[in-house]
């Protein structure tokens, strides 16, 4: 039966699917692990997959619209290394360290998409070579991992909170006070427009290129408190964890139901995705396989949960739309 | 209402546009009024779409000058023409197909902006759908799941809603059957008493007949005249329109056969037994036979283009019998139904991304659907290249220069050398006249009646009411998937493909 409920439920399959996914995955986890589910497993876990999902949150942003954020590792790295210099000292610092930071990353965001729109440069294109800039800043602000992250503040991001690990805790804040309040702008739907169909947005009225500049701003902002956040776990800053992470951010949006087309997916399924491929990745680490074997097999795991997503191509009835996806 | 002493909505004085050399528009004088309904009438390439197009902030005039309420005024983007209460239905709707509809309908209304919107303002929305007949529309539907009609619908509400003072439909009831006409045209004609200002473009006469106060015809970009509805009638107005009777655009019909059936008899070359696909065909019967070109008719989106898709091969589960020359036929796709045994071929409807690649030469795109085949009597050669193009007169400098840079009418005649050059048995064309000049249509008539006479089986589909009338020997009319009358001979009028059009009974 088809109503507005089945409406917003199915609308997105493969978001649907990648949370039903998780919720079997980490079952699997808690149940197989040796500690069982107690609260530091949980704030272990949590912190992993809360720093993937940082990224993963800004790579959805630049995909929305229908590009590709080869930086976000980068511009990580980059954050990272800024706050192993201003995130210490008194209170008053640390405020001013973290804003700085956090500005650090919009700042790059919005170079991105001023090269992009203004350039009219491929946004693969220009993310690749500006990655290479913000990674050799990143280098050249500390060439050998070193600095210093105020350790009170670290532990207090990324520990626990009456037995709920605070990694966790961000993430819901994200979630309930900026993405839904987000979803019911202007600029929200601007961005959903403008990844479903430019031509469409512009049309309407929608001022297209500023919506673009402004989700590549949004994604160097969760790029800038991934790197923040991976500050506070290491307690260091390091100018070379970039390349990972974005590899995984692309990953983990795909798991999470996003399309790479643009207009398709939410920031809810981001996080799903790089709460999977974490949660996978752990189940391998405790899973007792071999340790060559462990990527391989996280890998398979992917693929089939990738594949299974996709399979709705199977049931296409007109062949051209299979060229559409 | 005679609103003939007050100042014009909408003013163009001098408009020209220009792509390149080409002219789309020039130096056109137009005006709206308020509380007026004014028609723009014209052929493929007349130049009302880059007119409208113009005046909704889409493109700009090089040179020309718009006053709105006698007041110069820079129409440089769809939002700034919105900011004066121009409001703009297209013909490419304006929707995103990943969002819900009362998501389109917020994007871009007046109020929504980029801060916080509510979707408390939407009851006016459903009202307005309601009315216009879109009641089965949920506002949590995706666009991408909506047919055709349902998205004009929502596209015609989307543009009400943004309290226009002017309103333009491009083609805006092109899918919609005579209820829901009916429905969206009082719908106007009570906004118009109140003021509201509608410019529409239409190729239907009799929604222009109800509809309009002033009649605008447009003829290779230039305004051939405007006059009241009712001046002149429809002779006149053809004439006006294309610059020579309608007669003189068309070759004979076939005589050979039975003249009061209309078609040649004889077994059929290509016969449809029983056609259903779950997406929107049911139960389709009909014959093709050589020497007679079958028209494909209806609005749009009523399962016409999904049943040259389905013999083509392109669809999965089909159900139900095709048979060329007797024998049953199972298609997998386009390979197999090219191949040498079958001999199908098909012209898609749009030629930029369906049927040729742009950015190669006119010789690849000739050749491309030969690859793979078994090259022999010369196919493919650049003396059957050159025997082709003369055949369809087509003007270009080379062979090599690549087929974005020709004309519409000349892309169109490569697509179709594209698969006469595989010497096909039937030949499916998706609308090959849209969008295309007058003399180009003339030649393309031609060659489909001369292919016809020598054997070839002729499928055409077109949403152009005389082609249908005037070229094709008999059409089948489709209303919801499945074919609602087969007129030929004598009961081949446009008043009876009309009327099956709009699922009225005769």
């Amino acid at each position: 039966m088809s109503n507005a409920w089945s409406d917003r439920l199915l609308g997105n399959p493969r978001e649907l699917f990648a949370a039903v996914f998780l919720a079997m995955a980490l079952a699997l986890y808690l149940g197989t692990h040796p500690s069982g589910a107690s609260t530091y497993v949980l704030t272990i876990w949590a912190n992993q997959a809360t720093l993937l999902a940082l990224v993963a949150m800004a790579q959805f942003f630049a995909v929305l619209v229908r590009g590709l954020d080869l930086s976000v590792g980068a511009i990580m790295a980059l954050c990272n290394v800024v706050a192993s210099h201003l995130v210490s000292g008194s209170a008053l610092e640390l405020a001013f360290g973290s804003a700085t930071v956090l500005l650090v990353g919009l700042a790059c965001g919005i170079v991105n998409g001023v090269i992009i729109v203004y350039g009219r440069l491929q946004p693969i294109v220009a993310t690749l070579a500006t990655a290479a800039i913000y990674g050799g800043i990143a280098l050249w602000v500390r060439p050998t991992p070193g600095g210093i992250i105020d350790y009170d503040l670290a532990d207090r991001m990324t520990l626990d909170v009456a037995g709920v690990p605070v990694a966790l805790i961000i993430i819901a804040g994200i979630v309930l006070l900026f993405w839904l309040p987000l979803k019911r702008t202007g600029f929200g739907l601007s961005l959903y427009a403008t990844g479903s169909s430019e031509q469409a947005a512009w049309q309407s009225g929608t001022p297209v290129a500023a919506v673009r500049i402004g989700a590549f701003a949004l994604a160097g902002l969760f790029a800038g408190l991934a790197g923040t956040y991976v500050g506070f776990v290491t307690t260091t800053g390091d100018a070379g964890i970039g390349p990972n992470f974005t590899l995984n951010s692309i990953a983990a949006i795909v798991l999470g139901g996003v399309a790479l087309r643009g207009g398709v997916g939410s920031l809810i399924g981001a996080i799903i995705g790089a709460f999977i491929l974490k949660t996978i990745s752990a189940l391998m680490f405790f899973s007792g396989l071999p340790p060559l074997a462990q990527p391989f097999v996280e890998g398979l795991i992917l693929a089939l949960a990738i594949a299974i997503g996709g399979a709705d191509v199977l049931r296409l009835r007109n062949r051209l739309e299979a060229f559409e996806r | 209402m005679d609103s003939s002493d007050a100042v014009p909505l909408l003013e163009l004085r001098g408009v020209s546009r220009h792509y390149g050399p080409v002219a789309a528009l020039s130096e056109v004088d137009f005006t709206c009024r308020a509380g007026e309904i004014h028609a723009v009438l014209g052929e493929n390439g007349a130049g009302k779409s880059t007119l409208m197009k113009l005046i909704a902030g889409v493109v700009q005039p090089t040179p020309g000058e718009i006053f709105i309420e006698a007041r110069a005024t820079r129409l440089a983007t769809p939002a700034a023409a919105q900011s004066h209460g121009i409001v703009c239905m297209f013909q490419e709707l304006s929707l995103a197909p990943d969002l819900s509809v009362r998501d389109n309908l917020l994007l871009g209304a007046r109020s929504t902006g980029l801060g916080l919107f509510s979707y408390r303002k939407l009851g006016h929305a459903r009202a307005l759908l309601d009315r216009i007949g879109g009641e089965s529309i949920r506002l949590t539907m995706r666009v991408r799941d909506l047919t055709l009609p349902d998205r004009q619908l929502v596209e015609i509400v989307k543009a009400l809603y943004r309290s226009p003072r002017l309103l333009i439909l491009d083609e805006a009831t092109s899918a919609l059957n005579a209820s829901v006409v009916e429905r969206v045209f009082d719908l106007l004609r009570e906004l118009r008493d109140e003021g509201l200002g509608v410019l529409f473009i239409s190729h239907r006469f009799h929604e222009v007949d109800a509809l309009a106060d002033r009649i605008s015809v447009f003829r290779n970009g230039r305004l051939v005249e405007t006059f009241d509805n009712g001046a002149y009638d429809y002779g006149d107005i053809i004439r006006l329109m294309i610059g020579q009777p309608l007669t003189a655009l068309f070759p004979p019909k076939a005589s050979v056969g039975d003249r009061t059936l209309g078609v040649p008899t004889g077994p059929p070359l290509l016969s449809v037994h029983d056609l259903s696909w779950e997406g929107g065909l049911h139960q389709v019967n009909l014959d093709v036979r050589a020497g007679s070109i079958t028209g494909i008719g209806g609005l749009d989106g009523q399962g016409q283009t999904i049943l040259l898709h389905a013999l083509f091969g392109v669809l999965r589960r089909v159900h139900g019998e095709v048979r060329l020359d007797g024998h049953p036929i199972r298609l997998s796709g386009p390979r197999s139904a090219k191949a040498p045994a079958v001999g199908l071929a098909l012209v898609p409807e749009d030629r930029k991304t369906e049927g040729l690649i742009p950015a190669l030469s006119i010789r690849d795109n000739v050749t491309l659907a030969l690859l793979g085949r078994e090259a022999g009597r010369g196919d493919g050669s650049e003396a059957d290249i050159a025997a082709l193009a003369s055949e369809l007169e087509l003007v270009c400098a080379s062979f090599d220069q690549p087929v974005g840079s020709l004309s519409g009418g000349n892309q169109q005649k490569v697509a179709l050398m594209k698969w006469l050059a595989l010497k096909p048995r039937v030949l499916l064309l998706a609308d090959p006249t849209r969008g295309i000049d007058v003399k180009t249509k003339a030649q393309i008539y031609t060659l489909l009646r001369r292919l016809a006479t020598n054997g070839i089986g002729i499928v055409l589909l077109t949403t152009d009411q005389e082609e249908l009338v005037h070229l094709c020997d008999e059409v089948h009319v489709f209303y919801g998937g499945r074919v609602v009358q087969r007129l030929a001979g004598e009961s081949l009028t446009s008043e009876n493909v009309i009327a099956a059009s709009l699922n009225v009974a005769a």
